[in-house]
């Protein structure tokens, strides 16, 4: 198991993986956003590269892609956002194959477009993104409709720019495909709380201990996300055997709130800094009382 | 090129779910396993007829379904464009359309699996009614998602469902047609889905639902060419279907292209026959172009205009941005407003097998007035994309070829696969006819005060 960046962010106790949509409500808002996420005590950063199409999100991210893409959000604008941040924790790419498979592209396509009419072009693929990703400073990739088993190119191009390609083990997961999915895995491993779709909720579910009990061998950090909204579910995540939490529809639900009541960004900044703090401070209570730092 | 007999799709890829480049698994890790124990269960059940499941399939797609449903000769219409027109006549299938077909297979399957749940989602909401209507049969609960748009354009179907006891849940994202449907139906499944089974409504999807809606729908090919050979002594010299997702033309040209063959098929219903021309005709909706700027395809055309792309599970065909975004589709009939298409079909398309074609609304419109007029079948708006094809079709065979490519010289038989009937679209065929001033358009305004 290689030593990345990502994985680097779990070596000081428990991680907070914050989550944002990129562009939501605009380039310069999620910049400001993440900044202040990163203040709050974030470890790693999950930027969100709105697709149109986001079937593993529920309504409240959902609709802040649709801001994001309203506000004329692209793949090369985060490229741009992501060389922007001045910030010092690895930032993971969150977004859906179809983006990641079209990129760079667009001009060999409409020149064939141009040359014979409408001929469809005949393949894309994952390299051309993963570096200008990994050029831009990504340190990962989190693609929810990618499963292991098509995930080979994947794969190879984050192998070859050295990035990590974060799985998702979901509640059904079977011990197969847990097996052929930490083979791969390298960075973290996202565990998925729950059924469903993504959204914040006001309990942790009772499948997490167990869920986490199937990973205890895995030599890689378990985060553990989909639901988690609170300094008291952090803790009790972290209390059943994670390394880190995972949140996003939290946070998400603050910069709507600041969208529909007109805020100034440095309010809704704030506002996530000091839910982030205490996200990682419940986070920090999780843990035995000998380990807390 | 080469010898068409070798473009089938054989039993390998059949059960791997790859056709060419198109097809795969591109669904959250959540619905994974799901998918991995559909794909076993399609291998058993309906490859293998694994417990007779496919010998009841066809007991019950007859009796229950009303199959094999006829193969009529449009008189009228062969009088006008000079060669025989016949018409496979889905719309007589129980519920008004070949959706049936897939509906009640993939019911019977969940049930074989024992699963207790079923959701779906609807564009015209034929798929729906035949969804809900298979559930009531069988006796499953079932629950339908339908974008705004369709539940407005589609009410009729919208009762239907809910006579069925099915329960429908509008949903009010983005354009509100089928695309936002299908995301909303996904979400449904992966919060549900140990219990619960998927009925997909075409031929999209992660594997095995291409492969498997297929099968299901093959039984119209498997037909078409029995009736063929029984009527007309000889196959047919094109099959003409219309295509949103594909199914129906799946369905029509499966037999053909010998890609697909359910057990129990009668001898001699699947070998390939490469002189049958298979005409996919899609939505061209107001105009061919993207706005890409925009976001924004007037238009349905994925096979015609489409670049290949991952959506809802499969790499395929889509009407997309550059950058990869979806744009919102168009077509008059809401069961072919969706921006992409079947994996299968996309890769039977490149590989020269299958020949897309589109026409516009406003031709769709006066083909369903013609038909209805002409023949006494009041069809489908999404079949009258297939039968306005007719008049393009008759020009390129009077000038000596059949697609615009390439040279035919035949006078043989032509068959239309009438998907489906259209009763549930009379709202809008009245409304359009009136707006658009189509020819031979009744109107109403003479009933008006
Ligand atoms: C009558 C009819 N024909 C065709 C279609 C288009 O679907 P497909 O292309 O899968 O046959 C629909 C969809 O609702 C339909 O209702």
């Amino acid at each position: 198991m290689t030593d990345s960046e990502i994985r680097g962010a779990f070596a000081d106790g428990p991680a907070l993986v914050s989550y944002v949509a990129a562009g939501d409500p605009s380039a310069e808002a999620s910049k400001e956003y993440v900044e202040a996420l990163v203040e709050g005590g974030s470890d790693v950063i999950e930027l969100g590269l709105p697709f149109s199409e986001p079937v593993a999100e529920g309504t409240t991210i959902q609709n802040a892609i649709k801001r994001a893409l309203d506000a004329g959000m692209t793949p090369d604008a985060y490229l741009d956002l992501v060389r922007e941040l001045d910030v010092d924790v690895p930032i993971v790419c969150m977004t859906y194959y179809n983006l990641i498979y079209q990129y760079g592209e667009s001009e060999a396509r409409s020149a064939s477009e141009n040359a014979s009419g409408d001929e469809p072009r005949a393949s894309g693929g994952p390299e051309e993104f993963v570096e200008a990703a990994a050029e831009a400073g990504i340190s990962g990739f989190v693609v929810p409709d990618l499963p292991v088993n098509e995930s080979e190119a994947m794969y190879e191009a984050c192998r070859e720019h050295g990035l990590d390609l974060i799985f998702i083990v979901a509640p059904t997961t079977t011990p197969e495909r847990l097996e052929s999915m930490l083979d791969r895995t390298t960075g973290f491993v996202y565990v998925q709380g729950r059924l469903g779709t993504t959204g914040a909720r006001d309990d942790v579910s009772e499948d997490t201990p167990e869920a986490l009990e199937r990973l205890q061998d895995a030599d890689v950090p378990k985060a553990v996300g989909f639901g988690i909204s609170s300094g008291e579910q952090a803790r009790e995540v972290i209390a059943s055997g994670a390394d880190g939490v995972i949140v996003g529809s939290a946070y998400v639900d603050i910069v709507a709130d600041g969208v529909e009541n007109d805020l100034p960004a440095g309010e809704v900044a704030d506002r996530l800094e000091e839910l982030a703090a205490e996200l990682k401070q419940g986070a920090r209570k999780g843990l035995p009382e000998p380990e807390r730092k | 090129m080469s010898d068409q007999s070798q473009r089938t799709t054989g039993e390998q890829e059949t059960r791997a779910g790859k056709f060419g480049a198109y097809g795969g698994q591109y669904v959250p890790e959540v619905l994974m396993p799901a998918v991995e124990e559909l794909a076993d269960a399609y291998e058993r059940y309906v490859l293998e007829n694994e417990d007779g499941f496919v010998d009841d399939f066809r007991q019950r797609i007859r009796e229950f379904g009303g199959r094999p449903t006829p193969l009529s000769h449009a008189e009228n219409l062969s009088e006008r464009y000079g060669f025989d027109v016949y018409l496979k006549r889905e719309d007589l299938l129980h519920g008004g359309a070949h959706k049936l077909n897939n509906a009640l297979g993939q019911v019977l399957l969940a049930k074989y699996m024992g699963k207790e749940r079923i959701v779906a989602e609807t564009g015209a909401g034929q798929h729906g009614t035949a969804t809900a209507m298979a559930c009531a049969y069988l006796d499953m609960p079932c629950e339908i998602y339908m974008g705004r748009t369709d539940v407005n354009r589609q009410r009729p179907n919208v009762f239907r469902m809910r006579i069925h006891d099915a329960e429908v849940n509008p949903v009010d994202v983005g354009s509100g047609t089928l695309k936002e449907a299908i995301n909303e139906t996904m979400r449904d499944w992966a919060t549900n889905v140990e219990d619960t089974h998927y009925v997909i409504g075409s031929v999209v999807g992660p594997h095995p639902f291409p492969a498997m809606v297929r099968d299901f729908q093959s039984v119209i090919s498997e037909e078409m060419r029995e009736q063929s050979r029984e009527r007309l002594g000889e196959l047919p010299e094109a099959v003409i279907a219309c295509a949103g997702g594909g199914s129906n033309t799946m369905g029509a040209f499966s037999a053909f292209v010998g890609s697909a063959k359910l057990p129990g098929a009668p001898e001699g219903t699947h070998e390939p026959a490469p002189d049958v021309d298979l005409l996919a005709v899609e939505a061209g909706g107001s105009s061919l172009g993207v706005d890409k700027d925009e976001g924004y395809a007037p238009n349905s055309a994925s096979l015609s205009t489409g670049t290949e792309g991952v959506l809802h599970g499969a790499r395929t065909k889509l009407l997309q941005t550059e950058e990869g975004q979806i744009v919102e589709s168009h077509s008059v009939s809401a069961g072919l407003d969706y921006a992409g298409v079947g994996p299968e079909l996309a890769h039977l398309v490149d590989e020269g097998r299958v020949e897309p074609v589109n026409v516009d609304d406003d031709a769709a419109l006066e083909a369903f007035h013609r038909l209805s007029r002409e023949e006494g079948i009041i069809p489908a708006l999404e079949s009258s994309h297939a039968v306005a094809y007719l008049e393009e079709y008759a020009a390129h065979r009077a000038a000596g070829n059949a697609s615009g490519d390439e040279p035919r010289a035949g006078d043989g038989p032509v068959v239309v696969n009438v998907s489906g009937r259209g009763d549930k679209d009379l709202d809008t065929v009245i409304e359009e006819s009136a707006a658009r001033d189509v020819a031979g358009a009744p109107t109403m305004e003479v009933f008006e005060e």
